[in-house]
């Protein structure tokens, strides 16, 4: 039964849903169980999608399966799993970074009074997750698309009686459904033209027939694009993200770093046959720019989660970018790593801010070094891999993306290399405030180091983001999207030089960046009392400490259209519905009614004779023809 | 002089003008009345005419019928007119405008 490779997907995508379900109608009262439930499910799903990982011969391409769920004229689709080394990959990575998340959660949320509630949300999130994953089909991808979003909105609002908590979730899902907007229409425009939603059967026809949108073709991949820009937090769809800081932590390493914001790249890599040069090559503008406008900000980010949500941006912004520049397998690789470092820096903050009692502020934190070792050292191993140290698994990926940007766009390698400096600079100023140095307040002086359930997460998630490097990742994306097949070392010693051999001018400038980044960061904040940066840049400063007013600039966009929309609305209500068809109707009928009661004499004689003259009118018409 | 169907149904047009005349003329509820009778006549009249140029007794039973009902509608009628007269003192119509709103 379970050699089945059907049964293992139905089973890997299903088991989450049993376990929200089972939790929502059931053990709602028992938040021990919940979580043994929901932890459960997500650590079996894990274990099944490592058996059905090993079981598929990945080198013969695809393996799908599907069932048919609707039909309609000429429209079908069905419910399925696309089972290749894409959803493969990623269902690994999901379930087995999610599945540690899950283990955290219990220990970082075990004086919540909803604690059933959030574990239900974080199966339910879970499974819709995975159904993108395993998505065949455009339609199915966009129905677990939302719900991703309605989950993620169940999570951010988890703390829904504080306002802000409520409010971010309300911004992440309103922005979301804007880009969603967007994908629903490069959705039904791919239908239209192409006649098929389904992705096995759509490549074949792009294969087949490259013309096959005709003139469309760039704007439905901008369209589907918009997608991605919504889940991914792409510039100018970014500004939710920091915002969902506003979560529990968990949620915001499970969402925010490993596995929400990669659907709108993961969707990329799977869409990438239907993407056109004008359109990738506006995708890696809007990737380069996000990635180098979210590290500025960061660089003037106090609260340490919102530090990592920025980088997080910045680091989706070089996906994008390498999606963009024609190389999902970079784009998939730098996501795959990424997961592991970013979850491992959300969790390593989460413990910190958990052992200082809920403060986030950097310069109220400082050091924690003695006071909590595990901590300290698996987040100094994140930090390296963020910032790309080799041989870090951070560096390769990142050495990918810089490698596809310097032989396709100069201007666009400098950006990213830029990035990367500043990467390593903000991400050092938050290890040099928030670590190092002497204690800042008296939260510090009684900080212990977290307890086993939340330390063993940290200590496993070390070892992909120390190790995911010398997995050859990068060659079972290669596989998939008929890459050139770069020539694998045989052994881990070589592999570290790879990209030296391969791309050493990228190579070298990514270690150039890391180590120019770090030493600004040496300079600027060791010791430092307080930030140095605000006097030296000024009003520069001041805009990355306020992100750059994009906030503000919504808002204010957002009163403007809805000033003026409201006051069209106004003006239609008032004169059109409420003067012409209202007061008109009422108006022509009372005036009717006043010239016809002059006609009532109540004269016999009148009727009579208009009576009469009615009948030899009617005789008139019907005999004169 | 042949006497032809036109000649008859000629007969019979002028002596429903005159009674729809009489009916949108005259002042007085008891002419009105008998101008009345004297279209249903001329409707008779043509019912009759046609009947015998047609050579079809269909319109002469018709006829009949109608004649039965006038006289039991003259019956009602001229007590209505009576009724009236007693309530309101008068059988002129210009006094009677109770229709009116």
């Amino acid at each position: 039964m379970f050699g089945n490779p059907e049964t293992l997907a139905w089973l890997i995508l299903f088991l989450p849903l049993l376990s929200a379900v089972g939790i929502t109608l059931f053990t709602q009262r028992q938040p021990k169980v919940s979580a043994l439930i929901s932890i459960g499910a997500v650590a079996l799903s894990f274990v099944l999608s490592c058996a059905l990982f090993a079981s598929l011969p990945l080198d013969k391409g695809l393996h799908e399966i599907a069932f048919q769920w609707l039909s309609v004229g000429n429209l079908e689709v069905s419910i399925g799993a696309r089972l290749d080394g894409l959803s493969l990959m990623m269902l690994l990575v999901v379930t087995g970074v999610g599945g540690i998340i899950h283990v955290y959660s219990y220990g970082y949320m075990h004086d919540d009074a909803s604690f059933s509630r959030f574990f239900a949300s974080m199966s339910l999130f879970t499974f819709s997750m995975l159904g993108i994953v395993l998505a065949n089909n455009f339609l199915q991808m966009f129905v677990f698309w939302e719900l991703v979003g309605v989950s993620s909105y169940l999570l951010i609002g988890f703390w829904y009686e504080r306002a802000s908590a409520a409010d971010a979730c309300k911004k992440a899902f309103i922005t979301n459904r804007l880009g969603d907007f967007g994908f629903l229409l490069g959705i039904i425009m791919v239908w239209a033209a192409a006649g098929s939603l389904n992705f096995a059967q759509l490549e074949q026809r792009f294969a087949s027939s490259p013309e096959v949108m005709g003139a469309m073709a760039t704007v439905a991949g901008l369209l589907v694009f918009c997608g991605a820009m919504g889940k991914s937090a792409q510039f100018p769809l970014h500004v939710w993200l920091p915002d969902a800081m506003e979560g529990p932590t968990p949620v915001s390493a499970l969402i925010h770093a490993a596995t929400m914001v990669a659907a709108g790249v993961y969707m990329l890599c799977r869409v990438f046959f239907m993407l056109n040069a004008p359109a990738l090559e506006i995708i890696s503008w809007i990737g380069g720019f996000t990635a180098l406008l979210a590290a500025l900000i960061a660089v003037q980010q106090d609260d340490i989660k919102r530090i990592l949500a920025y980088s997080t941006l910045s680091q989706l912004g070089y996906m994008i970018m390498a999606v963009g520049l024609g190389g999902p397998t970079a784009a998939m690789y730098h996501l795959s790593t990424h997961a592991f470092f970013k979850a491992l820096l959300f969790l390593g903050a989460g413990s910190i801010i958990h052992a200082l009692h809920h403060e986030q502020d950097i310069w109220k934190m400082g050091g924690l070094k003695e006071k909590m070792p595990v901590t300290f050292w698996t987040f100094i191993l994140g930090t390296l891999a963020l910032a790309g140290v080799p041989p870090l698994s951070g560096f390769f990926s990142k050495d990918e993306i810089l490698a596809a940007a310097y032989h396709h766009n100069l201007f666009l390698f400098a950006l990213a290399v830029i990035v990367a400096v500043l990467t390593t600079f903000y991400m050092f100023r938050l290890v040099f405030v928030a670590l190092l140095g002497k204690a800042r307040s008296q939260a510090v002086a009684h900080a212990h180091e977290s307890p086993g359930v939340m330390k063993f997460p940290l200590l496993i998630l070390a070892v992909p983001t120390v190790l995911a490097g010398f997995w050859s990742i990068d060659g079972l994306f290669n596989r998939q999207f008929g890459a050139e097949t770069s020539a694998h070392a045989s052994n881990w010693i070589s592999q570290i030089f790879a990209p030296f051999n391969h791309a050493p001018a990228a190579a070298l400038a990514g270690i150039g960046a890391v180590i120019f980044g770090f030493s600004l960061a040496l300079t600027c904040y060791q010791n430092a009392e307080s930030d140095p940066l605000p006097k030296k840049l000024g009003f520069l400063a001041r805009a990355m400490r306020n992100r750059f007013y994009f906030d503000e600039l919504y808002a204010g966009l957002i009163r403007i259209t809805q000033e003026f929309l409201a006051s069209i609305a106004d003006f239609l209500d008032r004169w059109i519905v409420a003067g012409l068809l209202v007061r008109g109707t009422h108006g022509t009928t009372d005036i009717a009614g006043r010239a016809l009661r002059l006609v009532q004499t109540g004269n016999l004689q009148t009727y009579a004779f208009l009576f009469a003259a009615g009948v030899a009118l009617v005789l008139l018409i019907v005999l004169g023809k | 002089m042949h006497v032809g169907l036109e000649h008859y149904l000629v007969v019979s047009a002028l002596l429903f003008n005159l009674g729809l005349l009489g009916v949108i003329a005259r002042r007085n509820l008891l002419v009105i009345y008998m101008s009345l009778e004297l279209m249903l006549n001329a409707a008779n009249l043509a019912l009759v005419s046609f009947s015998r140029f047609n050579n079809n007794l269909n319109g002469q039973v018709m006829v009949f019928f109608i004649i039965t009902v006038a006289a039991a509608e003259v019956a009602v009628g001229l007590a209505l007119i009576v009724a009236l007269y007693r309530k309101k003192q008068t059988a002129h119509v210009e006094d009677l405008t109770t229709m009116k709103l």
